[in-house]
């Protein structure tokens, strides 16, 4: 490696700089103008929820992945065990 | 018709007042009638770079508010006839600038300039969307580095919502200029190349401005690079991303490294 080193190989930091900013960008520009789409997410869906069940907030996971091909939208609801057995 | 043109980046230290100052000279230069705006109120430098900063009497937010007329403020260059400055205010809190206050100022000045340029603050605070709010034209300024492409992307996205154009459903456009480019170490694979940023970024290539010790010495005696060294590197970029906005069909030289691999050689050989 460090004859790698030695030829220059470990100089050519530009090209990762701009993968690093392609990829960070792809995903900013997507929650436009900076807004957080996934907590936005979040705090509608846990409005939602807890008009009929009472829940933490820490249990409602909102995930947004963006890929190059599929993004993902993860939403992860915990419920509390005496939400459902009540009758 | 008159222009409005917002220099912008959203990081600070690019070179945004360096490039409004010469910017502003270079199309001076080429006759046209133009005033330059410090946005930056609180921490005004245009008028330094410029060689104005003792004779500031009014400045912008006194014209805002009503406690100066905009011929009081407004400074006429001593070395092109051609070129005004409105300084910001150095005491004032950049909440003293409002909307309609900007804008009335920018309609008056329309009509007595060919070209309106606005200095914006770093920042995407009031100040910077203020700076960008009537503008015809942005030019981006950007450095070949992480941080500064990421600022300007963020920027670009304001400038196609917050301003006056996008809201009215208008085209804003909008210009990189890429500043404190060093040809050699792109060419090493140590800086982004112009190619990278432009891919990156995707908007039209206004101009490509090298790192250069010039840029200092103009600062350093207060005068823009196109007036004070007109045949440097520097003050040719800015002379001809002038000539491109006003509409000369000019091709942008990309700097590349001067010296081949073997003349480095011997150079250094020669030296030692």
């Amino acid at each position: 490696m460090s004859l790698l080193n030695f030829f220059g190989r470990s100089r050519r930091s530009a090209p990762v700089a701009r993968d690093r900013l392609q990829l960070l960008l792809a995903h900013e520009r997507g929650l436009g103008g900076g807004e957080d789409l996934a907590a936005i997410l979040q705090q509608e869906i846990l409005a939602v929820i807890a008009k009929h069940i009472a829940i933490d907030s820490d249990r409602v996971v909102v995930k947004l992945d963006r890929g190059d091909q599929v993004s993902t939208l993860e939403i992860d609801i915990e419920m509390p065990e005496t939400a459902l057995s009540r009758t | 018709m008159s222009k409005v043109v917002v220099v912008t980046s959203g990081k600070g230290g690019v070179g945004k007042t360096t490039s409004s100052a010469s910017l502003g000279a270079a199309l001076a230069q080429a006759g046209q009638k133009v005033v330059v705006v410090d946005f930056d109120v609180g921490l005004r430098n245009l008028d330094l770079l410029m060689g104005a900063e003792r004779r500031v009497v009014f400045d912008l937010v006194n014209v805002v508010q009503g406690d100066a007329k905009l011929a009081q403020a407004l400074i006429r260059d001593k070395r092109i006839e051609t070129l005004s400055l409105l300084p910001a205010s150095q005491t004032r809190d950049k909440d003293a600038l409002t909307e309609e206050g900007v804008g009335r100022v920018i309609d008056d000045l329309r009509e007595s300039f060919d070209w309106v340029i606005c200095d914006s603050p770093a920042g995407i605070e009031k100040g910077a969307t203020l700076a960008m709010r009537y503008a015809d034209l942005a030019v981006v300024v950007t450095n070949p580095e992480v941080s500064s492409v990421r600022d300007s992307d963020r920027i670009i996205g304001l400038l196609d919502s917050k301003t006056q154009r996008a809201e009215s459903g208008e085209r804003m456009e909008k210009q990189l200029l890429l500043t404190r480019y060093d040809p050699a170490r792109a060419a090493r694979g140590e800086m982004m190349s112009v190619e990278d940023v432009l891919e990156i970024l995707a908007i039209p290539l206004l101009g490509i401005v090298s790192e250069s010790p010039d840029i200092l010495s103009a600062s350093n005696v207060g005068c823009p690079v196109t007036l004070h060294n007109p045949g440097s590197p520097a003050a040719q970029a800015y002379s001809e991303a002038a000539r491109r906005l006003l509409g000369d069909n000019v091709a942008v030289s990309i700097p590349r490294e001067k010296q081949g691999f073997m003349s480095r050689l011997f150079g250094r050989k020669a030296v030692a």
